[in-house]
């Protein structure tokens, strides 16, 4: 298991609202989604798969040249592909966008 | 002939089998009434997983939600069958437990709150051990106080079904509702076979497993009381019947005497096959409402 954090200190849009989404099941993983406390946005990851630091931080860098709100989001993986976790930040910004 | 008429039933219905244990258990109660409690954002984890390298889930795949089915207060407690196999542990466990105990607490006050086990369970998770065995005797203790007050319901809905401790649980409740989709038994099939051999029961056999675990086989034999088909609708109405259902004069757990003349009556000198298990066993004394 492998503790992985970010920071994102250019995407500082207030956010009200927050989501959850999806099940930390074989090959998913659940994101909760915060208004941050700070004025920029914190991604704190718990996976159960090793040694891919450099394939979250491609993922959410390319998430948060998209998306710009000071959200604090925690995920908690079980081996979800960088295509399965896109998909579901994007749930979750759904949810808050709603 | 319009356009409606030719689309057949079962296109139309909303899967329950489909949904995750949380929209499950929302799916139960009267719109607008319901609220989850300690819901994923109050982060009770279990503390146990992470120092085994497992990713824990931030409501560890127990979900609380307390509302109104047709009126009357009622609490749905879910167990999520895609973490960890839907498996008991310390935190899960409390959770149920607590829940159940305030229901009970809420009954004897005068106000009757019924309890919806929604169980998609291995059992106790093997890596909270001791825990999770507390956990499941806690789990029927409250289950026993709280059916002297309110229908205590175990919804099994399938695909991972219920097996283990959490199958005494469902032995101790008040009614069992399942789909076809869905197996009940004390050990699973592959525990089974990895105890006694592929002669005594082939975990590859599906169809052998139905025939024993499967919800059409469990409630004709009379161990489970309604049998229903995949459609939220269809699942909320007949949970909707049991809350608001009579509290049975007896229960199955109760019946020791019955069930253990019933096994000792069995000849064993051919194998037996289950349609004939359900000619013999099921009558009115077990059956529920049907």
């Amino acid at each position: 298991m492998e503790k992985i954090e970010f920071a994102y200190p250019a995407a500082n849009r207030r956010i009200t609202k927050k989501a959850h989404v999806g099940v930390v099941g074989s090959g998913d993983m659940e994101v909760l989604m915060e208004p941050s406390p700070g004025e920029s946005a914190h991604v704190s990851i718990t996976t159960s798969v090793d040694g891919f630091r450099s394939s979250w931080k491609a993922v959410f860098d390319r998430f948060f040249s998209k998306f710009d709100g000071a959200v604090r989001i925690q995920i908690n993986d079980a081996g979800a592909t960088p295509g399965s976790v896109m998909l579901r930040l994007e749930q979750a910004v759904e949810v808050i966008s709603q | 002939m319009s356009q409606t008429s030719i689309i057949p039933e079962f296109v139309s219905r909303r899967s329950f089998i489909e949904l995750d244990g949380r929209k499950r258990a929302q799916s139960l109660f009267d719109e607008g009434t319901w609220k989850e409690l300690v819901g994923p954002f109050d982060r009770i984890e279990s503390p146990w997983l992470p120092l085994q390298g497992i990713a824990p889930q931030s409501d560890d795949g127990c979900i609380v939600i307390k509302g109104k089915i047709g009126g009357m207060a009622a609490v749905a407690i879910a167990l999520e069958g895609a973490f960890q196999g839907g498996s008991i542990g310390e935190v899960s466990g409390a959770k149920m437990t607590a829940a159940l105990d305030l229901a009970t607490k809420d009954s004897e006050a005068g106000k009757r709150t019924a309890a919806i086990l929604l169980l998609e369970t291995g059992g106790v998770r093997l890596q909270e051990a001791n825990l999770g065995l507390a956990a499941v005797a806690e789990v029927i203790s409250s289950v026993l106080a709280l059916r002297l007050h309110a229908p205590v319901i175990t919804l099994i809905a399938g695909t991972v079904g219920c097996f283990g401790g959490m199958s005494l649980a469902a032995g101790v409740s008040s009614y069992v509702v399942m789909t076809r989709e869905a197996r009940l038994g004390l050990n699973g099939p592959e525990v089974i076979e990895q105890e006694s051999g592929i002669d005594e029961f082939d975990s590859s056999d599906r169809a052998l497993i139905w025939t024993i675990h499967g919800g059409e086989q469990r409630v004709g034999m009379g161990l489970a009381d309604a049998l229903v088909e995949d459609d939220a609708e269809k699942i909320k109405a007949t949970i909707r019947g049991y809350v608001q259902a009579d509290l049975r004069p007896e229960y199955r757990s109760q019946q020791v005497k019955l069930y253990r003349d019933r096994i000792a009556a069995l000849d064993t000198s051919e194998q037996i096959d289950p349609m004939s298990l359900r000619r013999e066993w099921n009558n009115e004394t077990t059956g529920g409402l049907r």
